[in-house]
C-alpha cells in the first residue's frame, strides 16, 4: 500500500505543476503587474512611478514566464512564475500583496471553518442516515411517500434562504442565539449552533434521498431477504446487515470531502461572521491578490487529491476485495 | 431518573439569563462604556505612510496624531492644534533667501517654511518596541512569540520633533510606497532627491540621511519647507501621514521572523492617539483601548450655532476620550448587521437600501423622519452631505463629445440637461443625494446656495427652487448643435454615444437602462460597454473611452481639491493625472493657479465662482450627485455630529452603558414556546410513524 500511496504522490506533482501553470495563466490574462499595482496602491494621486516602484518591490517587474534577456537557466528562474510559484511546492505560501503571511493566515482561518464544517458533517450525517433508514424502515407506506415530497421541498429551497429564514426566527424573532459572530474556545458554541442547524437542515432533502437509495438498493440483496429467513426483526436487518453494506459508498462520500472541509463556507461564513476560510479566496480574487488565489488554489488542489487518494485507502479498509497496489 | 433529567434541566433553565442568550458579548461587558462596531472589509494598510482609505483611516486616525486636527463642531472646517502648541509659523521667502512679510503674492513665492512647535510631556501608547530588549530578539525569543501581546514588557517614550522629521522621510522611501510620495515630491523641498538616495537602502537606514527639506530646530521643533506657495499644505498636516513614527517602530519590525506572525507595523500601530490597539485580528476582531498614556485632551467649548441647545456642549471642557474599549467585528453582510443593531448589540449603523423603508419615511414636504418602530426604540438619525461629487465625464479628447467647439459644448449641455439626475437619486438612492450646481459640495468654502450658486445652463431658478430645464431646451441645444431630433447627420441615423461602465452586473443594469433612457428622451443611443475595472482603468489612460462616470472625495476642505480635477496639467492622458476627463482651457488653467495659491478672502471667492462658470458652460462633467450620508444611532450613544473632515472623532463620542444594558434587557426576552410546539408537533408526527412500524413488526407472511 506503501507504494502505491507514494506512486499517486508522484503523480500528483505533474497535475499540481499545470494547476499552477493554469492559475497563473488564467491570473494574469485578465490582471497585469499594473493593474495589480494600481489595485494596491489605491485610486487617489497613483503616478507611474509609484506603479514601477510598487512592481520593482513586489518582484513583478520580472517577465511573466520566459525572461529572454537571462542567460542559461536563470531564463526559466528569473520569471514571475519561477519565483513566486514554484516555492508552494514547498509549502511556503509567501507573503500577500498587502503584506500579510499567507500560511499564518490559512492556519488561523482554518479552525473556525473546522468548526462550523465538521459538526455540520457530522450531525448531518447522523440525521441523514436516520432520516433515510427511517424512509426505508416505513417504505411503501404514506410515511415515506410524504418524507420523499418533504425532502424534494427540502431540496429545492435556496441555502441562502434557509440562512435568512433562520437568522430571522431562531436569532431575531426568538431570540435563543447570537444572530451572527465568533469567538474562540467554548465561547463559540453559541455561535455555532444556528449555522450547524441550518447546515443540517437544508442538506437532509439531498442527504436523506442519496442514503435512502444506497439502502433500498441494499434491502433487495439476497443476504437481506436470507437475514429476514433466520427471523431477525426488521431492526436488526437494518441496522445489522443493511446499515452496515450501505456504509462502503456512504464512507467513501465522506472521505472525499474530508480534506475541503479546510476551505470553508462563503456564504455560510459571510452571513454568520465566522472569520474562516470561506471567502479568503473570493476576496483576493476581488483585490488581485496573486498571492492568496495561486496559494488558495494550490492548496485546494493538493486537499483534492489527498481526498482521493484517502478515498482508495478507505475502500481498501471496508470492502475486503479491494487491495491496492 | 426521570425526576433527576428533569431537575437538570430546571436548574439550567433558571440558571440562564434569558435576556443574554442571543448577546453575542461576554456578559462581564455588559455595564462597561465599550463602543461596539464593525467592519466589512479588512484594513489593507494600518501603516500612516500607507494608508489612504476611510476604512483604515478608522482605526489610525484614532492611534496617529498629526499636528492638526478639525474642529469637532464649527463649522465650516476649522483646523486646530492638536500635539502642536499653536497652528505653524508660516514664513515665506523670495529667491534670495529673504524673508517676505505681508501680503504675499504666490509669484514672488520662492518656499515657505512651516516651522511648527509641539506640545512637550506627550507619550507613546504601550509598546514592546520601546523596551530595547524586544529590538535585540532571538531567533528563539521570536519563535516562541504568535503575537504582540506576548511580550511580557512594553514601555513608552516621549513624542519628540525627530519622530515627525521621520515619517517624513518615510514618505519618501521608495520601500514603503506611500500613496502621496508622488505629490509629496512637487513640494517638499529635497523629497524627490531624497527617494532616489534612499531608494536601496533599508528601512531603518533613513534616520541618519538628511531630507534637506525637513529639518529640527529643537527637542519639541521642526521645519518643513515648502516649494513656492502652497496654502493647501496645512490641510495635509492634519491627516495621518504626518503623524509622527518612532524610530524604534522601524527597527522593531525589521526583526527577522516577525513578519512571518504578521507582526508588522502595518498591522500594530504605535502612536500616540487616545486609543491603541490591543487586538488585531482582521480576520474576525479589532479593539482598541484608551491610551493609558493619553495627554491632556478636553472636549471642545465652543461650537457653531445651535450646538448648544442640541446638548454637544453639554461635555465641554471635559476631559476626553469618554470611551473606554472600541470593539470592531468583521460582519460582512447586511442583513444580520442591521438585527444586531436592532437588537442593540451594535450601537451605530448605516441605512442599507433594504433596510431603508423600515427605517426612513418622508414627510410632505419633502423632508425625511425616522419611522415610528425606529422613534419607538428611541434610535437618533443624522443626515450629512458629504464632500464628495460624482459626474459624468465626457472625455475632452473624443471626437464627439470633447473638444472646445460650440457644436459639442452644445451637445454636452444638452446630454446635462437630459440626465435627470434628481430622479436617479429618487429612484436609485432613496433620495440620499443632492444634485450638485456646480463642482464644489455644500459646505466647502466657495459654494453658493441660491440662486447665485444655480448653474444657468441646466436648471431655472423657479419659485425660489431650482427646476431642471425642459427636455425641449435640451432638443433645442442638440439641433444647435447639428443633431436635430438626436440625429447624426453623417450617418442620417440616431446619434450613437458609447458609455463604458464596470458596474454592469446584474444589480447595476436597472441603472444601465435608466442611462439608456435619459439619452432615448434626445433620440440619441447609448451603448453601454461593460467594462471590468483594470481595461476601464486602461481605457481612461488610453483615452479610448467616451463616456463614463466617476466620483470624487475630498481629502481636505479647500476647493482647490475639487478644481484640480479639471486642471490641463492633470489630464490623464497625456501627464497620468486625476483630470480623468482631459479638460484643458487656457481661461480655467490661469485662474485655478491663481486661485489655488491664494489665501481665502472675497477675491478668492470671486475667482471660485468665476471657475464654476467655466465649467458650467463647458460641461466636461455633467454632474451628477453629492451623495447624502444617513447613519442610525441608539439613544445612549451621545455627543454626535457629522464631521466629514475629521477622522479622529471618536474621542468626543461618548456611551451611556447603563441605558445600553437595560434597552438590551428589555428587547432581548427570549421566547421558547414556538420550541415547545415544534417539539409537540415532532412527538404527534411520530406517534402514529411508532404505530407503523409496531404494526409491521408484527406482520406475518401472508
Amino acid at each position: 500500500m506503501i507504494q502505491y500511496i507514494i506512486r499517486r504522490f508522484l503523480y500528483a506533482l505533474p497535475i499540481l505543476l499545470g494547476v499552477n501553470i493554469l492559475t497563473f495563466i488564467l491570473f494574469f490574462v485578465v490582471n497585469s503587474p499594473d493593474d495589480m499595482a494600481r489595485m494596491q496602491l489605491g485610486h487617489k494621486h497613483v503616478t507611474e512611478q509609484a506603479v514601477q516602484n510598487w512592481k520593482h518591490q513586489q518582484g513583478y517587474d520580472l517577465p511573466l514566464l520566459w525572461n529572454p534577456q537571462a542567460e542559461a537557466s536563470e531564463k526559466l528562474t528569473e520569471t514571475i512564475f519561477y519565483q513566486k510559484s514554484m516555492s508552494l511546492f514547498l509549502f511556503d505560501f509567501g507573503i500577500s500583496e498587502s503584506g500579510r503571511n499567507i500560511g499564518a493566515d490559512i492556519k488561523q482561518r482554518m479552525w473556525p471553518s473546522l468548526s462550523i464544517a465538521l459538526p455540520s458533517l457530522f450531525v448531518g450525517l447522523l440525521v441523514n442516515i436516520s432520516v433515510a433508514l427511517m424512509m426505508v424502515l416505513f417504505r411503501n407506506t404514506y410515511l415515506e411517500f410524504s418524507s420523499i415530497v418533504l425532502c424534494v421541498v427540502l431540496m429545492s429551497i435556496s441555502s441562502l434562504f434557509y440562512i435568512i429564514g433562520g437568522q430571522f426566527f431562531i436569532g431575531k424573532l426568538l431570540k435563543l442565539v447570537p444572530i451572527s459572530g465568533y469567538d474562540t474556545g467554548l465561547s463559540a458554541i453559541k455561535f455555532l449552533i444556528l449555522p450547524v442547524l441550518i447546515s443540517v437542515i437544508s442538506g437532509i432533502g439531498s442527504g436523506a434521498r442519496w442514503y435512502r437509495t444506497l439502502f433500498l438498493e441494499e434491502v433487495e440483496k439476497d443476504y437481506v431477504r436470507t437475514a429476514r429467513a433466520k427471523g431477525l426483526t426488521e431492526t436488526q436487518v437494518l441496522f445489522k446487515h443493511v446499515l452496515k453494506n450501505a456504509m462502503i459508498p456512504i464512507l467513501t462520500g465522506v472521505v472525499v470531502v474530508l480534506p475541503l472541509l479546510f476551505m470553508g463556507s462563503l456564504i455560510m461564513e459571510s452571513f454568520f461572521s465566522i472569520p474562516g476560510l470561506g471567502s479568503y479566496t473570493i476576496d483576493a480574487i476581488n483585490r488581485q491578490d496573486f498571492a492568496i488565489v495561486r496559494s488558495m488554489v494550490f492548496l485546494g488542489s493538493v486537499l483534492y487529491i489527498v481526498g482521493l487518494i484517502l478515498t482508495d485507502i478507505s475502500y481498501s479498509f471496508v470492502d475486503p476485495r479491494v487491495r491496492l497496489t | 431518573m426521570y425526576k433527576f433529567f428533569l431537575a437538570i434541566f430546571l436548574l439550567f433553565l433558571s440558571s440562564c439569563n434569558v435576556s443574554q442568550l442571543n448577546n453575542p458579548y461576554a456578559e462581564t461587558e455588559t455595564n462597561l462604556s465599550i463602543l461596539y462596531s464593525s467592519f466589512s472589509e479588512r484594513p489593507k494598510h494600518l501603516d500612516p505612510a500607507v494608508s489612504y482609505s476611510a476604512n483604515e483611516n478608522v482605526f489610525i486616525g484614532q492611534i496617529y496624531e498629526p499636528p492638526f486636527q478639525y474642529h469637532y463642531l464649527k463649522r465650516p472646517y476649522q483646523l486646530e492644534p492638536l500635539t502642536a502648541v499653536k497652528m505653524p509659523d508660516v514664513q515665506f521667502f523670495n529667491k534670495q533667501g529673504d524673508r517676505i512679510k505681508g501680503e504675499v503674492s504666490a509669484d514672488k513665492v520662492a518656499y515657505t517654511d512651516y516651522i511648527i512647535e509641539i506640545k512637550p510631556g506627550i507619550q507613546y501608547q504601550p509598546h514592546p518596541a520601546f523596551i530595547e530588549a524586544n529590538r535585540k530578539l532571538t531567533a528563539t525569543q521570536i519563535e516562541s512569540i504568535e503575537e504582540l501581546g506576548d511580550f511580557s514588557q512594553q514601555g513608552t517614550r516621549e513624542l519628540i520633533a525627530e519622530d515627525y522629521i521621520l515619517q517624513i522621510k518615510r514618505l519618501a522611501h521608495p520601500k514603503i510606497q506611500s500613496p502621496i510620495a508622488g505629490v509629496m515630491k512637487n513640494y517638499i523641498e529635497g523629497f524627490a532627491e531624497f527617494s532616489q538616495q534612499v531608494a536601496n537602502k533599508d528601512r531603518t537606514a533613513i534616520t541618519a540621511i538628511a531630507l534637506s527639506g525637513v529639518e529640527v530646530l529643537g527637542r519639541y521643533r521642526y521645519k518643513i519647507r515648502i516649494k513656492g506657495k502652497y496654502p493647501q499644505f496645512k490641510f495635509w498636516l492634519a491627516m495621518p501621514f504626518f503623524a509622527p513614527m518612532p524610530w524604534e517602530a522601524d527597527v522593531f519590525y525589521q526583526q527577522q521572523g516577525l513578519s512571518d506572525k504578521n507582526i508588522t507595523l502595518d498591522w500594530f500601530p504605535i502612536g500616540t492617539g487616545p486609543y491603541y490597539l490591543t487586538e488585531n485580528n482582521p480576520n474576525q476582531r479589532m479593539i482598541m483601548t484608551k491610551n493609558p498614556h493619553y495627554h491632556s485632551d478636553f472636549y471642545p467649548t465652543e461650537g457653531e450655532e445651535g450646538d448648544k441647545e442640541k446638548g454637544l456642549l453639554a461635555d465641554a471642557g471635559k476631559a476626553i476620550p469618554f470611551i473606554d474599549k472600541v470593539v470592531y467585528i468583521l460582519e460582512k453582510e447586511n442583513i444580520p448587521y442591521w438585527n444586531k443593531f436592532l437588537q442593540g448589540y451594535f450601537d451605530a449603523s448605516g441605512i442599507s437600501s433594504n433596510s431603508f423603508d423600515q427605517a426612513i419615511q418622508f414627510t410632505g414636504s419633502g423632508g425625511v423622519q425616522l419611522t415610528e418602530s425606529m422613534k419607538e426604540q428611541g434610535i437618533q438619525l443624522q443626515t450629512a452631505v458629504t464632500p464628495t461629487i460624482y459626474y459624468m465625464g465626457f472625455n475632452m479628447l473624443d471626437s464627439v463629445v470633447g473638444g472646445d467647439s460650440e457644436r459639442a459644448r452644445k451637445l454636452r449641455q444638452a446630454v446635462s440637461i437630459a440626465l435627470d439626475y434628481e430622479e436617479y437619486i429618487s429612484i436609485f438612492m432613496n433620495g440620499r443625494g443632492v444634485a450638485p450646481q456646480g463642482m464644489l459640495p455644500p459646505g466647502m468654502y466657495g459654494y453658493q446656495d441660491g440662486k447665485a450658486g444655480m448653474n444657468p445652463y441646466v436648471y431655472d431658478w423657479v419659485k425660489g427652487k431650482y427646476q431642471r430645464k425642459s427636455i425641449e431646451t435640451a432638443e433645442k441645444l442638440l439641433a444647435e448643435a447639428g443633431y436635430a431630433n438626436g440625429v447624426d447627420p453623417e450617418t442620417s441615423e440616431a446619434l450613437v454615444l458609447y458609455f463604458d461602465s464596470s458596474s454592469v452586473t446584474a444589480d447595476g443594469r436597472p441603472q444601465m437602462n435608466w442611462y439608456r433612457k435619459q439619452f432615448k428622451k434626445l433620440g440619441i443611443k447609448l451603448i453601454v460597454r461593460p467594462t471590468d475595472y483594470n481595461r476601464f482603468q486602461d481605457k481612461m489612460r488610453n483615452g479610448s473611452i467616451q463616456l463614463f462616470v466617476l466620483g470624487w472625495n475630498a481629502d481636505y476642505p479647500d476647493p482647490e481639491n475639487f478644481f484640480f480635477l479639471l486642471y490641463g496639467p492633470n489630464g490623464k492622458v497625456k501627464y497620468g493625472g486625476e483630470n480623468a476627463v482631459n479638460y484643458n482651457s487656457a481661461e480655467f488653467d490661469q485662474l485655478f493657479e491663481q486661485m489655488r495659491n491664494m489665501d481665502d478672502g472675497s477675491q478668492r471667492f470671486q475667482i471660485i465662482q468665476q471657475l464654476q462658470q467655466i465649467i458650467r458652460r463647458d460641461a466636461p462633467w455633467a454632474f451628477a450627485f453629492h451623495p447624502k450620508s444617513f447613519s442610525l444611532y441608539h439613544s445612549w450613544y451621545h455627543n454626535l455630529k457629522p464631521n466629514l473632515m475629521a477622522n479622529n472623532t471618536l474621542k468626543y463620542k461618548k456611551i451611556d452603558a447603563v441605558e445600553r444594558s437595560a434597552k438590551r434587557e428589555q428587547w432581548n426576552q427570549a421566547i421558547f414556546w414556538p420550541l415547545l410546539i415544534a417539539f409537540l408537533l415532532f412527538v404527534l408526527l411520530l406517534f402514529p410513524a411508532v404505530k407503523a412500524f409496531q404494526n409491521r413488526a408484527k406482520e406475518t407472511v401472508k
